[in-house]
């Protein structure tokens, strides 16, 4: 190669801090053992954030469920992405519970090139998921 | 570049050999696909104004100071340069018969990278460099290689290296319904959304980079490959060396979205690395580089 290198002591380090955990969205949602093991831990984060709503949190903060942090920001959760508005002040803007649930069943009703992935129509999340999911998405 | 557009507008009309090209007998861009990728780079020129063409190459870290200043941090001391190394030693060995593998293609190793994916006309497809060097080990009687890492990778690097500075010109032939067929198919596969989660490239990459996923600051899809094959900081942790071809990162894409990745080498991969390539001709090769 051009360039002859040392390589630098403190870059170790360095790179393994920039190397954190990358895994966007984790794959199928078709329960198996990995999925039990992110909803558990993100079910085990939410008894401290949202002790009233731990199932629904739970649901929404896991990365191989709702994953809704991977687009959203979400008020006490962590590193959330930015490709989809924040998710603040529900019943403001959503004082329909079944239009908020439409929304999260199927976002390309409204919008056919949303990013937001259609949970229902294409079975990524259970009925009943979505309804804890909704459920606790209406009291932010 | 307004004397490069008026050649390209010119040659549209007269049916010219376009100015890009030095040598006569090249093929012609099909002027469809030259609308698309004036296009394509308008669309991202204009969402990034403070951006120079060339710059849209850093991908993440061309999206803000900070994650710049962590990979140039980072290139500085490059941590694969003794795989790249490799690749060089792999790329002038010999094979059992004395020949090289500078021996299958024509023109000089440092510009080779710069044409690739090329339309094949003998066998009515496109070909990648990756499937092009293993087409050359098997056609002077040495074994297959795998084509998403590993030796393949190296000397894949090794040339990218090498074509640091060099422009990228994909050519799909012009008149020549096959080679656009495939470009389209490409196409089709970039726009479509896929998966379970039901995402298509460009949601990710063309309507929102340098927004984030997570941590993840998402890249534009313009200057995506003039890098390849990257090493990951991702993919040294894991089995192997941390070097992967373009290919490879397309699977690890499509796994994001719970979408099947593709077969490597195979149509629907390689039509989608021949439009992705094109969309980003007129930038120079990044030489091989680090990403996260
Ligand atoms: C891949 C990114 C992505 C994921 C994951 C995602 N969303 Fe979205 N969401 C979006 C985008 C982008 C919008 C903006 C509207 C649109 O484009 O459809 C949106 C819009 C919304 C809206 C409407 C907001 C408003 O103000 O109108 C709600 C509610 C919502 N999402 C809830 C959720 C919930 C709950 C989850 C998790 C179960 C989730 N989203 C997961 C990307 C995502
Ligand atoms: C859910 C969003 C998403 C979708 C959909 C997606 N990607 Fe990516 N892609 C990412 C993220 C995040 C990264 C890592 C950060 C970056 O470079 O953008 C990435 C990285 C890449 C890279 C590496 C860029 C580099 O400089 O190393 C390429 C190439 C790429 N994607 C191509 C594609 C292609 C082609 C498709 C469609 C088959 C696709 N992506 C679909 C999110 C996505």
């Amino acid at each position: 190669m051009i360039i002859k290198s040392i390589k630098g002591k403190g870059f170790s380090a360095f790179l393994l801090s920039a190397m954190v955990s990358l895994a966007i969205f984790s794959a199928p949602a078709i329960a198996g053992k990995k999925d039990d093991k992110a909803l558990k831990k993100a079910t085990k984060t939410c008894q401290k954030l949202y002790p009233s709503m731990t199932q629904g949190c739970g649901l929404s903060f896991s990365r191989r469920h709702g994953n809704c942090l991977g687009c959203h920001q979400i008020q006490k959760g962590a590193q959330p992405g930015n490709v989809g508005p924040p998710l603040i002040a529900m019943k403001a803007r959503f004082p329909s519970r079944a239009v908020l649930r439409e929304q999260i069943w199927d976002a390309t009703v409204k919008n056919p090139n949303s990013l937001m992935p259609p949970f229902g129509r294409h079975q990524a999340l259970s009925e009943s998921q979505i309804d804890k999911i909704t459920d606790f998405i209406h009291t932010l | 570049m307004k004397t490069t557009k008026t050649t390209i507008v010119l040659a549209a009309l007269f049916g010219l050999v376009g100015g890009m090209t030095t040598n006569a007998l090249a093929a012609q861009q099909d002027p469809s696909v030259q609308a698309d990728i004036n296009a394509f780079q308008n669309y991202f020129k204009n969402k990034f104004q403070h951006l120079s063409l060339n710059d849209f190459s850093k991908g993440p870290y061309a999206m803000s100071e900070d994650k710049r200043l962590q990979f140039d941090a980072i290139m500085e001391f490059p941590p694969f340069e003794d795989l790249v190394d490799k690749g060089e030693e792999l790329w002038k060995t010999p094979f059992r018969n004395g020949k090289t593998y500078s021996s299958c293609f024509s023109g000089s190793d440092k510009t080779l990278r710069t044409a690739y994916p090329k339309w094949n006309s003998a066998k009515g497809k496109v070909e990648t460099l990756e499937q092009a060097i293993v087409n050359c080990r098997v056609k002077n009687g040495e074994k297959k290689i795998g084509t998403g890492k590993g030796k393949l990778a190296w000397m894949s690097a090794y040339l990218t290296g090498i074509a640091t500075g060099e422009v990228i010109n994909v050519i799909v032939p012009k008149g020549n319904a096959k080679a656009l067929a495939a470009y389209e198919q490409g196409k089709k596969e970039f726009y479509a959304k896929r998966g379970q989660l039901n995402l298509s490239c460009a949601n990710c990459h063309v309507d929102n980079p340098g927004q984030r996923i997570r941590g993840n600051t998402l890249s534009p899809a313009l200057g995506q490959i003039t890098h390849f094959p990257v090493w990951r900081g991702k993919w040294a942790k894991k089995k192997g060396d941390g070097f992967g071809t373009i290919q490879r990162r397309y699977g690890g894409c499509n796994k994001q979205v719970r979408a099947k990745p593709r077969k490597r080498q195979k149509a629907a991969y390689n039509n989608l690395e021949y439009f992705h390539t094109a969309m980003s001709n007129g930038m120079e090769i990044s030489g091989t580089e680090y990403r996260e």
